[in-house]
């Protein structure tokens, strides 16, 4: 029993002392509601209102219908009007409008023949984002159009969008969000955690009474399970509250998927603090895992588009793998025994990772 | 097994640390029961030898025998029988004295019925009773050096290595501490110190002067002083800056200390009639000066010892 009460030990005392740090203690909440809010606030690929300037050099009836049309959309904000493409052009360049419309001399009779493009857009393209929404603007119906209905258009493909019906962005972004936010959240603590005590000359006291390696990583683990636990249900609140993000699958599950992911960061920060010697290169080599955890795991960016060194990165990383478990229970429904290969990764990681901790750290100074 | 008589017997103990020789082949021979010191300046290495002996370090070559367990070893039998009160504060400045002291009992799996007690009998010992919920990062140096004191010896080690515990306190906290290492010795526990401050090193029963990672001299403080190998020469003059000008470069002077208005010689005892021969060199420059020969105190010992040799400069 003796090792098991020297764990109880190291956890009532990380406890204690994580209680009287009241910096530590407000990232464990104030770090996943911030961040919450301003990706779920601030994130949204589903843009709307692009200021838009407008050239009409035909002024007839029909091309102002289709400038009240194009407004309706709520798309574009149309914010000035000019005589020519050149003005346009100006103003796309000082980052005044994103959107440039020109309606040309001809365009009643171009509407008709259908042989041409009737409106140019010129389009911001250094933002892909605001591209994409342009591009969707090219299905615009023209409702105005009396001479073919909306199915008669060109559309041979036709897009359901599953899990987001309506397209919005906090749905997609925050599943992918906890991932960030634990990885975060956890591989500081921890990576933090073991660096401390040997900056403030504690490790030193430790490392000379009966304690064992395994036992100290084990007590330091512990109480960062249940934070990473609590910042779960933290965000899972909030994205409910504000987002009405869903949780489609099994609670259960998802928490399971939570405490393999929890773990493997956890092990990932003690395998960092046993080879930082500050808990400044601590934080840098947090950074280093950080990073590519936001960019590469396909949080950000689609992971099939990414280039195969990238995805090789990426497939190394547990928030690569913990967006797909999370996407797969919250928003497919998924089955965690559908979604085996991600668990597994993530257990194998804490295992290995683990064991490197626990070498590295011997209770020696030299 | 039979016991050994003595707590540490280190033999041919050596630390390298790249091209830095920070402990070059200690012998070492510590009784049981009693105060054992380690004098020597900064960099001399008595706390890489303290870290070798409780397993903290491995030495480059040689071994100790640490209570009966062999060093380097499996330190997991040795960790429960010393207690190690590093040179820097290590304790939980986030954590109360009672829970420091606690958390202590706990890793040391001290029996649960007896933990409360023992607890407050050390803070009562080391008169620790007042700041019992005080966080011990707000304490004073002498409070905090209790404090370690009481969680290195909450377990009854037979064996506590201290390294330079009073460096960071008052004379009064540094005498009360003493007071405090004799009761622990009479109660049977061997004491390994490490100072560099000569009254402390005289209150040792036994001590070792170390010097750049080499043991100079040992044995007790009486017995130290007794065998300097110098004749200790005191000069009281009314120019003591003149007196040392004169003497300072006779071939036969070891070494000139300053004390206010006097001058400590020595000169090594192969040369015969050092008083007149002091005299005569004063006398050669005019200063008025009275010379006389005197006992050997622990400082002219470490002087003596640790003067710098050619060997050594190189």
């Amino acid at each position: 029993m003796k090792p098991l009460s020297r764990v109880m030990a190291i956890v009532k005392k990380e406890v204690r002392q994580l209680r009287r740090d009241r910096l530590t203690f407000g990232m464990v909440v104030g770090l996943p509601v911030i961040q919450m809010l301003l990706f779920g606030y601030a994130i949204n690929t589903d843009v709307r209102h692009l200021a838009t300037a407008i050239a009409d050099q035909a002024g007839s009836h029909l091309s102002r219908q289709f400038i009240a049309e194009l407004g309706q959309t709520q798309v574009v904000e149309l914010i000035a009007s000019v005589e020519t493409a050149d003005d346009l052009e100006n103003l796309l360049r000082r980052g005044e409008i994103s959107i440039g419309v020109v309606i040309p001399h001809d365009f009643d009779r171009r509407v008709g023949q259908r042989s041409r493009a009737a409106v140019h857009l010129l389009v911001d393209g250094s933002d892909p984002t605001i591209l994409g929404v342009a591009n969707q603007l090219r299905a615009m119906p023209l409702g105005f159009d009396s001479t073919r209905s909306a199915t008669d258009a060109l559309q041979i493909i036709e897009v359901r969008p599953f899990y987001n019906p309506e397209r919005r962005s906090p749905v997609n972004i925050i599943p992918g969000l906890i991932g960030v936010i634990l990885t975060m959240t956890m591989i500081l603590f921890t990576s933090v955690a073991i660096v401390r005590e040997r900056e403030r000359g504690n490790l030193e006291l430790l490392i000379n009474t009966p304690l064992s390696s395994a036992e100290l990583m084990v007590g330091k683990v512990i109480p960062y399970i249940v934070i990473g636990m609590l910042q779960l249900a933290l965000i899972l609140g909030v994205g409910r509250l504000l987002f009405d993000v869903p949780v489609r699958g099994s609670v259960l599950d998802l928490y399971m998927a939570a405490t393999a992911f929890v773990a493997a960061n956890l092990s990932l920060g003690l395998l960092i603090s046993t080879a930082a010697a500050t808990q400044f290169q601590a934080m840098q080599m947090m950074v280093f895992i950080l990073l590519p955890s936001i960019l590469l795991s396909g949080f950000m960016f689609p992971f099939d588009g990414m280039p195969t060194f990238a995805q090789y990165i990426g497939e190394a990383l547990p928030n690569t793998h913990f967006i797909r478990l999370t996407r797969g229970i919250m928003l497919r429904d998924a089955a965690l025994s559908e979604l085996l290969p991600d668990l597994v990764y993530l257990i194998g990681f804490t295992v290995v990772a683990m064991i490197f901790a626990a070498l590295r750290f011997t209770k020696r100074l030299d | 097994m039979m016991s050994s008589d003595f707590a540490i017997e280190a033999r041919g103990l050596s630390k390298h640390f790249g091209a830095l020789r920070a402990v070059s082949s200690l012998n070492l021979d510590v009784p049981r029961g009693q105060i054992y010191g380690f004098l020597g300046p900064n960099g001399s290495g008595k706390s890489t030898t303290i870290r070798m002996l409780c397993g903290l370090l491995t030495p480059t070559e040689g071994t100790a025998i640490v209570l009966d367990t062999e060093v380097p070893g499996d330190s997991r039998l040795l960790k429960p029988k010393i207690g190690y009160m590093t040179q820097k504060f290590s304790l939980f400045a986030d954590m109360t004295v009672f829970e420091n002291l606690q958390f202590i009992a706990e890793i040391y799996s001290y029996p649960i019925s007896k933990r409360a007690l023992r607890i407050d009998q050390l803070l009562e010992n080391y008169d620790l009773v007042a700041q019992r919920k005080q966080l011990a990062g707000t304490m004073s140096g002498g409070q905090k050096q209790r404090l370690a004191l009481a969680c290195s010896v909450l377990h009854h080690p037979e064996l506590l290595l201290l390294d330079e515990p009073t460096s960071a306190v008052d004379p009064q906290s540094r005498r009360d501490f003493w007071a405090n290492l004799f009761r622990l010795a009479s109660g049977g526990t061997t004491i390994l110190v490490s100072t560099h401050y000569m009254d402390e090193a005289e209150r040792c029963h036994r001590l070792a002067i170390l010097d750049r990672g080499v043991k100079v001299a040992d044995g007790t403080p009486g017995e130290l002083q007794a065998a300097t190998g110098m004749h200790i020469l005191e000069i009281t003059a009314d120019d003591p800056y003149a007196a040392q000008g004169a003497i300072i470069n006779l071939k036969e002077v070891a070494s000139v200390t300053q004390l206010g208005m006097r001058l400590r010689v020595l000169i090594p005892d192969s040369y015969e009639r050092p008083v007149e021969l002091v005299e005569r060199a004063l006398a050669a420059r005019n200063v008025g000066a009275s010379v006389f020969a005197t006992a050997a105190t622990l400082e002219d010992v470490f002087v003596a010892v640790t003067l710098e040799t050619p060997e050594a400069s190189t």
